[in-house]
């Protein structure tokens, strides 16, 4: 029964990490391989706010949002006049996040090298016990967290002008343009807002677990069976998927050892891959 | 490429600082991979994030075969290279038929997976890794690095010739017509899948024979060196840099990348040189994505050109 609980908390927080992914490479059809590394990137800055002010890694997390925000939509431009304006998308755009992975993991080895971090706060540590099932708080307050900001995105998704044009944007371009606007911008802020996601993530992640700069590679595998299993850009299906994997991965813990626990999410992204590529909620 | 085998041969009885050949078979080591990973990324445009997947299964088939039945090392680079070949049909099977990030990220996937699973496999080392001890034969050789050296010269020059003889016969130039527009190179007759799988079984085979010698280069493997992310990133830089139309774009960049990072790990630090690896990855893909075999062409035509 506490695998299930733990798994539910871990999938909770799994879907924030795959929300940033799941706008990039589900709607606007950029595939930021790196975007588990801008997590781990915002795991330092939580984990240097915290460290040295003192700051709760939450609050640091949503503090740096808006400078994330800035940096996707920075991002973006190189992007989008490096590789997306030649059609150069598909194997130098990819070879592009790559290598930004590379150079940002790279980056947090020099300066900080490769030891593993932690934050300090009140809550870590501490668990509820509800009759006889834990709710360890280190990993309940990334889930309340992590289930706020997906649901504050799938609003904004869903009720906002901009938030429908994301939608809009890779699926007929020249309406988006007749509807008056801008395709560019549109997936400019798009990305923006992908990349402000990671930065609430990292903080959740370094409350979860201490963290080191190879860690976002793990992520990669788990993020990616999140957004394709969830079929590709729905926030409701990412959700869903991210428990899901929350659950098999908790078990698979639990009965066979955590040293298999990072082959799980890459298994079921294979198997879905081989079997299913639109995900179970996709359109065939 | 004879000349080369002599050359190679020549420097291994003349020069007697072993530094150098340290230094040279981990640079021929780099433009294996590279030019093998030009055969599926380069020439049909599929990237492959996993070479230190198939490196690091060419480490443990020889490893594996090497503690149980003590085979020369011949016959491991040719187990490797048939189990790792297996291991790229088995991928394009699995993946080559979907859009190409999905192969992507699965050879992300697999490498994962083999790393995990040799980390939990106890004959082998599990993740604490395992010693490997290096044959006292040398042969014509005075020592062992040597003869390593003269495996790895042979082993590049197998894999220019092979990559040469791909991109210029017949599976060549369809496998361009795919980088280029693959439906309508599946229209025209072109068997694409046939293609992608062919390439993909060679990228396979190539990295798992670069991978089998390795062991006894280091003697003390473990999983996380056998598939270490550097092996993936410089297989993907090395031909991005040289250029991925031609077949001798990867050995340039391999030349060129593989001289700067020994240079770099001897006068600076090792860290540094991982950065000076991906800085000119993403530089040379945002400012000249066809590479320096790109840039020299553009020079060339616009010499002739008055």
């Amino acid at each position: 029964m506490n695998a299930v609980v733990t798994g539910v908390l871990l999938g909770g927080f799994y879907a924030a990490v795959a929300l940033g992914l799941s706008i990039t490479f589900g709607q606007l059809d950029i595939v930021n391989i790196a975007h588990p590394t801008f997590v781990i990137f915002g795991s330092y800055v939580a984990y240097i706010v915290n460290e040295n002010f003192g700051l709760d890694p939450v609050l640091a997390g949503i503090a740096f949002a808006p400078v994330f925000f800035l940096l996707g939509m920075a991002l973006y431009r190189v992007y989008y006049v490096s590789f997306e304006r030649t059609g150069q998308e598909s194997l130098s755009g990819l070879t592009f996040f790559f290598g930004l992975m590379f150079i940002i993991e790279v980056f947090l080895i020099l300066f900080y090298g490769v030891d593993y971090r932690l934050v300090s706060a009140p809550y870590i540590g501490k668990t509820w016990h509800l009759g006889f099932i834990d709710f360890p708080l280190r990993m309940t307050v990334p889930f309340v967290v992590a289930i706020v900001m997906t649901g504050g995105v799938f609003l904004y998704l869903s009720k906002t002008y901009m938030g429908r044009a994301i939608q809009a944007v890779s699926q007929d371009r020249l309406a988006l343009q007749l509807m008056g606007a801008d395709p560019i911008k549109v997936k400019q802020i798009a990305l923006g807002i992908a990349i402000a996601t990671a930065a609430v993530a990292g903080a959740l992640l370094i409350i979860i677990q201490p963290v080191e700069p190879s860690v976002g590679r793990l992520y990669i595998g788990r993020v990616f069976a999140i957004v394709v299993l969830g079929g590709m850009g729905s926030i409701g299906g990412t959700l869903v998927a991210a428990l899901m994997i929350g659950v098999i991965e908790s078990f698979i813990a639990t009965f066979y050892g955590p040293s298999w626990a990072p082959a799980v999410g890459y298994g079921i992204l294979l198997i879905t891959l081989a079997i299913r590529p639109q995900g179970i909620f996709g359109r065939a | 490429m004879a000349a080369i085998l002599i050359a190679g041969f020549l420097f291994t009885q003349g020069a007697d600082n072993e530094f150098y050949f340290f230094a040279s078979y981990v640079v021929l080591q780099g433009l294996v991979m590279a030019v093998a990973w030009n055969i599926l990324g380069g020439f049909a445009g599929y990237v492959n994030f996993g070479s230190a997947g198939f490196f690091g299964a060419g480490v443990y088939t020889s490893i594996v075969l090497n503690k149980a039945f003590a085979l020369p090392l011949p016959l491991l680079i040719v187990a490797s290279g048939c189990v790792c070949g297996l291991l790229g049909l088995a991928t394009g099977v699995l993946t080559l038929r979907l859009k190409g990030i999905y192969f992507a990220i699965a050879t992300l996937a697999i490498a994962i997976m083999l790393e995990t699973v040799a980390s939990n496999w106890e004959y082998v080392g599990g993740a604490a890794g395992t010693f490997v001890l290096q044959p006292t034969e040398f042969f014509v050789f005075d020592s062992y690095i040597e003869l390593l050296f003269m495996v790895m010269l042979s082993l590049s020059i197998l894999a220019m010739i092979v990559a040469r003889y791909l991109s210029s016969s017949k599976i060549g130039h369809g496998l361009s017509a795919i980088r280029d527009d693959e439906l309508a190179a599946e229209c025209m007759g072109v068997p694409t899948l046939r293609l992608k799988l062919v390439s993909a079984v060679t990228m396979g085979a190539l990295m798992g024979m670069a991978g089998a010698p390795y062991p006894f280069f280091v003697t003390f493997i473990d999983p996380i060196s056998a598939f270490s992310l550097l092996i993936a990133v410089n297989a993907i830089a090395m031909p991005m840099i040289g250029g991925t139309a031609a077949w001798y774009g990867p050995v340039i960049g391999a030349l060129l990348l593989g001289l700067v990072q020994e240079i770099s790990t001897v006068t600076i630090s090792s860290e540094l040189n991982l950065l000076i690896v991906g800085v000119m990855l993403v530089g040379f893909i945002t400012l000249a994505p066809q590479g320096i075999v790109g840039l020299a062409r553009k020079l060339w035509l616009k010499k002739r050109s008055p």
